[in-house]
């Protein structure tokens, strides 16, 4: 068992949770008015479309707020850390909650493009991000 | 979403604040939960003028629950046996507007007659409770899998509420100019009011070059931006305001703020520059004629220095975005002496963890004029506002008169 608590997979948060074993940032998107959505729901929060379910997003995202985490929480991840609410390219206003890797606390910004890169523990994979090269 | 039409009385108006009590607080008490409760509960009933017998109601926030240690150690069904109390409504839960959720389930409940006299409590012993390898406030410490929403968040590391806050105080800074000096004041401020309170815990004067060179937490959140974990209990009585004619002093009940329009989520909130404190705030504006002109000491909640920042915006005391423009003022504009005397007693920064009802309390004792040496002069009208991130509610409470 990590010290660090993983998520209790579910049938709705399975996508989600599971994609990165194919490279697959999995979001929840209606099927009518093409709305994505998060957390998993069984409903469009738009439409309210029942026939809705998991696809495949660019995985492309920017910073939205970020944080460089010094105090160490856990002996299985040394601080500082850089944690940050991404926002998709595919839609803005979905978020996710995240570590950003591969970049130094001084060099995140917000609006930075990041991209995402999958973390196994366990059963699952963790959705991480890290700067686009280049940028 | 609109906020409710005001019904020709509003239901907050039929309900008062008749007692208060609190624990003892501090550091390591070695006292358990349920002892702490019943400390605060007897000193409630007394100060209300009732009785045991009188107690018909119960609530509390969050009920009982393990998963961070000492954060709520006592619910509902353990002060209930305790005191043997014959109750006609009790509830106790965390899915409520934040932690005064409790006492607005407590006025619904006395506002229809439900019950007269509801004993509402908020206990915690986090600073007991820590042991190795379990500290307080670190979501999942206990090791097992988790669900809801903190799946998506204590699996990245992210988890304290100072990263999650911090990630909203580092947007508002990139966003509209803050700087850490700024919320600097705010700790400043209230351990300035805590020299005053002999039962705050930390009481030694602090300077802005303490406040900026001690350590970093989660930038831009620093030690001090950051409140204590301590042991203690607040009860209240919450009252039918014509069931007892004969209470000799009551705390009036203006308006209630309760709405969370954004999303219930830390990191899907469409403005991440505002906090359920704006929605809860306009709604309880829109069940008054007051202002916050009116208002003569305001309680608000600085479990971190950037959610009492967000409080003092949502409630209006400076346009959004304006707050280093507010806060530069210091002691002129947030002292005993200021504009707006916050955090009279030491807020949680400096007085400690009591989770909100920290806050009540002090926000009584400034209206019934037993603030002592922090009496804030004239006092009759206080805003308490508790909560950060998805979590908001906040009070509009009067002298009786
Ligand atoms: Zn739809």
């Amino acid at each position: 068992m990590t010290f660090q608590p993983l998520p209790m997979v579910t049938d709705d948060n399975a996508p989600f949770w599971e994609g990165g074993e194919v490279g697959e940032l999995r979001i929840n998107r209606c099927r009518e008015c093409r709305t994505w959505f998060h957390p998993p729901a069984p409903v469009c929060p738009e439409c309210l479309s029942m026939n809705v379910g998991p696809e495949v997003a660019s995985g492309r995202a920017k910073v939205a707020a970020y944080t460089i985490n010094v105090q160490a929480w856990s002996p299985e991840l040394e601080a500082p850390y850089v944690l940050a609410y991404v926002e998709l390219d595919d839609q803005p206003d979905v978020r996710l909650t995240t570590r950003l890797i591969d970049c130094a606390p001084a060099d995140v910004r917000v609006g930075m493009p990041v991209e995402v890169t999958f973390q196994a523990a366990e059963d699952i994979w963790l959705p991480l991000f890290r700067p686009v090269k280049g940028y | 979403m609109s906020i409710p039409a005001r019904t020709p009385v509003l239901g907050e108006r039929n309900a008062v604040i008749s007692g208060i009590g609190q624990s003892a607080v501090g550091r390591k008490l070695g006292r358990t939960g349920i002892s702490l409760t019943v400390e605060a509960a007897l000193a409630a009933i007394a100060d209300a003028g009732l009785t045991r017998d009188d107690i018909d109601g119960v609530a509390s926030y969050p009920g009982a629950m393990d998963s961070s240690p000492g954060m709520a150690p006592t619910g509902v069904p353990e002060l209930k046996d305790a005191l043997r109390l014959k109750v006609n409504w009790f509830s106790g839960g965390g899915e409520v507007p934040a932690q005064l959720g409790a006492v607005f389930n407590a006025v619904a409940a006395v506002s229809c007659g439900l019950a007269n006299h509801v004993l509402v409590f908020r206990t915690v012993n986090e600073s007991t409770a820590q042991t190795a390898g379990r500290r307080a406030s670190v979501v999942g410490s206990g090791g097992s899998r988790i669900g809801g929403a903190m799946q998506y968040l204590v699996p990245f590391h992210a988890v304290s509420a100072a990263n999650w806050v911090g990630m909203y105080a580092q947007r508002y800074m990139h966003q509209y100019g803050l700087q850490r000096e700024h919320l600097g004041q705010i700790a400043l401020n209230a351990r300035r009011h805590a020299a005053l309170n002999p039962r705050a815990i930390f009481r030694d004067p602090l300077t802005m070059d303490d406040y900026m060179n001690a350590r970093m937490v989660s930038w831009p959140l620093g030690l001090y931006d950051c409140d204590i974990p301590c042991d203690g209990s607040v009860a209240l009585i919450v009252s039918r305001a014509d069931a007892a004619p004969d209470l000799k002093q009551v705390v009036r009940i203006e308006s209630i703020g309760s709405a969370l329009h954004g999303r219930d989520s830390w990191d899907q909130r469409e403005d991440l520059t505002t906090m359920a404190s704006h929605d809860a705030a306009k709604m309880m504006w829109s069940r008054t004629d007051l202002k916050p002109t009116d208002v003569d000491s305001a309680h608000l909640y600085d479990g971190f220095s950037y959610l009492c920042m967000q409080w003092l915006e949502a409630l209006g005391f400076f346009p959004k975005g304006e707050a280093a423009g507010f806060l530069e003022g210091g002691e002129s504009r947030i002292g005993l002496g200021g504009e707006l005397p916050l955090n009279t007693n030491g807020g949680q920064l400096s007085a400690g963890r009591l989770h909100g009802y920290g806050y009540l309390h002090e926000a009584c004792v400034q209206l019934r004029g037993e603030g002592g040496d922090r009496q804030v002069q004239g006092a009759e009208v206080s805003v308490v506002g508790a909560g950060g991130g998805p979590l908001g509610g906040c009070i509009l409470l009067t002298k009786d008169r």
